[in-house]
């Protein structure tokens, strides 16, 4: 089977396996758990039964229902934030990349300012000033990592500005939105694709772990961040709790990974134009 | 060569500036201000002017910004507004106790990896290599807490080698100390040297592509005298570069590994000054992080330069 014209190799195979199976339990968790997603089902922490497969947790909710009601909230949310993020990073980037060196100078000043200082901590900041909501969460997230696509997508068009086409666009007097959208978009777009796996997967541990930290996403919602969270007291009693869902989101991000490998792997081929972006 | 040097240390400090602005501004931007951000829905416009005053609100932000910039470079960063105690003297533990955290792992780290990188990069698309690389990959791309409990199920509750919880008292003995915060530092050890292996490997191989290696080897040199003798001298200002960079995000690595195993460290802190949204300890831990960032990123710069045999020489 070919997917987009190329072959996958088999830790594609793996990685998409994943990815997809994560996205379907995601869309269809209420028909797929089998118990809701408040549902307090046995006492705390029960081992693992035919009846409740991981057990339950620490106010004995039924921890795989749990899981899959937290797959939506996870990574619907790293994938909202991971789009904003491109949406903001990519519209900056090419903006300075043919806005002129003021506003070029500018923003990447900006930027330079950002990026120095680390990621966690300026996240910190914000969310103590505004408190932990999803959509607070969502902007300060993406406006944070929007500085890494920015610095990507600048580098792209940079390349792309010099050419002639963009030239003769501007010749015929196309307005600076024109240009950006139809004559660089389209050709920053191949080496952009395999940064939105790389940022989803850095958004993605992002999100989870400031939902560790208590930061996140909030309770009742189910996440496998606040879970982990939630049972991180049960391992000092030797229950494997909070083991399940750590383990979703390592095994989400490594799916991703092998995913981004094998794109990263058809783009640099020699007929992949997009090689030396 | 001075120049160099002088330009990346006067860039760091202006970094620095930029940030504490940066630091001091995120607090500003808000519709409405910290008054009535902290004190929520229900205040009334009384408790809102009393808090202001109290805070200092009604001045100009600069003027406020100022203040607060030169008491931090005094040491002083004022008190928590949560339990009105001074944020330096509850910080000034927390930090030591992070920097021993942070220093114990990287002396487990830095050895092991670099020395584990080398090898890798000797023995390139062998069995070791490979091993080495999926590590590697696997542990740079699952959570942090993942790994701190993974690591807590297997030496503090089966082996029982390690407590799981690292409480720390100020007089503990040193190899008690040691002892309690063995797991936090394996963790993050892991968590770096992963970063740090894939990073000196990858720069020894770049080096190892060079022409004067191809000659090296034609000259008849076994594998790994070329290695030790004529790539790792130009391999060092990179993998210096590497160590610096990922002692650096040691620190921010520190954050979620406090919170895991209950160290009490300017990251826990930090965390907790969130929660309460107590603002001058947020702001207050977040400079001290910055700032020990920005340090380590000049200090790999410098060093960078330093032992980079080409730019050694008097122009």
């Amino acid at each position: 089977m070919r997917i987009m014209g190329h072959q996958p190799n088999l830790s594609a195979w793996i990685g998409l396996a994943i990815v997809t199976s994560f996205i379907v339990i995601a869309l269809f968790a209420p028909w797929i758990a089998p118990y809701g997603e408040a549902e307090s089902v046995s006492e705390t922490w029960a081992s693992s039964t035919w009846q409740y497969w991981l057990g339950t947790d620490n106010i004995g909710r039924d921890m795989l229902s749990r899981l899959i009601y937290g797959a939506r909230m996870t990574i619907g949310v790293a994938l909202l934030t991971t789009i904003l993020s491109f949406i903001i990073g990519t519209c900056a980037g090419l903006l300075a990349a043919i806005g002129g060196p003021i506003i070029d100078q500018a923003l990447s000043r900006l930027v330079d300012v950002m990026l120095s200082i680390p990621l966690l901590v300026f996240a910190l900041i914000i969310l103590s000033m505004f408190g932990s909501s999803i959509p607070t969460l969502i902007i300060t997230i993406a406006v944070l990592d929007s500085t890494r696509v920015f610095r990507l997508a600048r580098a792209v068009a940079m390349n792309i500005v010099v050419l002639e086409f963009v030239e003769a666009a501007k010749l015929r007097g196309e307005g600076l939105w024109w240009i950006m959208r139809r004559e660089i978009l389209p050709n920053a777009l191949p080496p952009m694709i395999s940064e939105f796996g790389l940022r989803f997967c850095f958004n993605f541990l992002f999100v989870a772990g400031l939902s560790f930290l208590g930061l996140g996403i909030q309770p009742p919602f189910a996440d496998w961040g606040g879970m982990v969270r939630e049972n991180g007291r049960a391992i000092s009693f030797g229950i494997p709790a909070p083991l399940w869902p750590a383990m979703a989101i390592a095994i989400m991000t490594v799916g991703v990974n092998l995913v981004v490998d094998w794109i990263l792997s058809i783009n640099a081929r020699p007929s992949g134009a997009s090689a030396e972006m | 060569m001075l120049r160099l040097i002088t330009t990346r240390v006067v860039l760091g400090i202006l970094t620095l500036l930029a940030v504490s602005v940066l630091i001091f501004a995120a607090t500003e931007i808000l519709p409405g201000d910290v008054a009535s951000a902290v004190l929520g829905q229900g205040a009334t416009p009384e408790t809102l002017a009393a808090f202001r005053e109290e805070l200092g609100l009604n001045r100009p932000a600069y003027v406020r910004y100022l203040e607060w910039f030169f008491g931090a470079i005094q040491g002083d960063f004022g008190v928590a507004m949560t339990n009105k105690r001074d944020i330096i003297t509850s910080m000034t533990p927390r930090l030591e106790n992070t920097f021993f955290l942070a220093g114990y792992a990287a002396l487990i780290a830095v050895p092991l990896s670099v020395s584990l990188g080398i090898i890798a990069a000797i023995n390139e698309g062998k069995a070791v290599d490979k091993v080495a690389n999926v590590i590697s990959l696997a542990a740079i791309s699952v959570p942090e807490f993942f790994i701190a409990y993974l690591l807590i199920i297997i030496f503090a509750v089966n082996l029982d080698w390690f407590p799981s919880l690292s409480t720390v008292f100020a007089d503990m003995t040193f190899a008690k100390k040691l002892h309690v915060t063995a797991l936090p530092a394996f963790t993050l050890t892991l968590l770096v040297a992963a970063h740090m292996l894939r990073m000196t490997r990858s720069s020894v191989l770049s080096i190892m592509s060079q022409p004067y290696i191809e000659m090296a080897f034609l000259k008849g040199l076994s594998r790994t005298r070329v290695v030790f003798h004529h790539a790792l001298p130009n391999a060092a200002a990179p993998i210096i570069a590497v160590i610096a960079l990922n002692l650096a995000y040691l620190i921010v690595g520190v954050v979620v590994i406090e919170v895991v195993f209950v160290y009490p460290g300017v990251g826990q802190f930090m965390v907790d000054g969130v929660t309460k949204r107590d603002l001058p300890v947020v702001q207050a831990c977040g400079l001290v992080f910055a700032a020990a960032f920005i340090i380590l990123n000049t200090i790999a710069d410098v060093l960078g330069v330093l032992v980079n045999p080409r730019l050694r020489k008097p122009r």
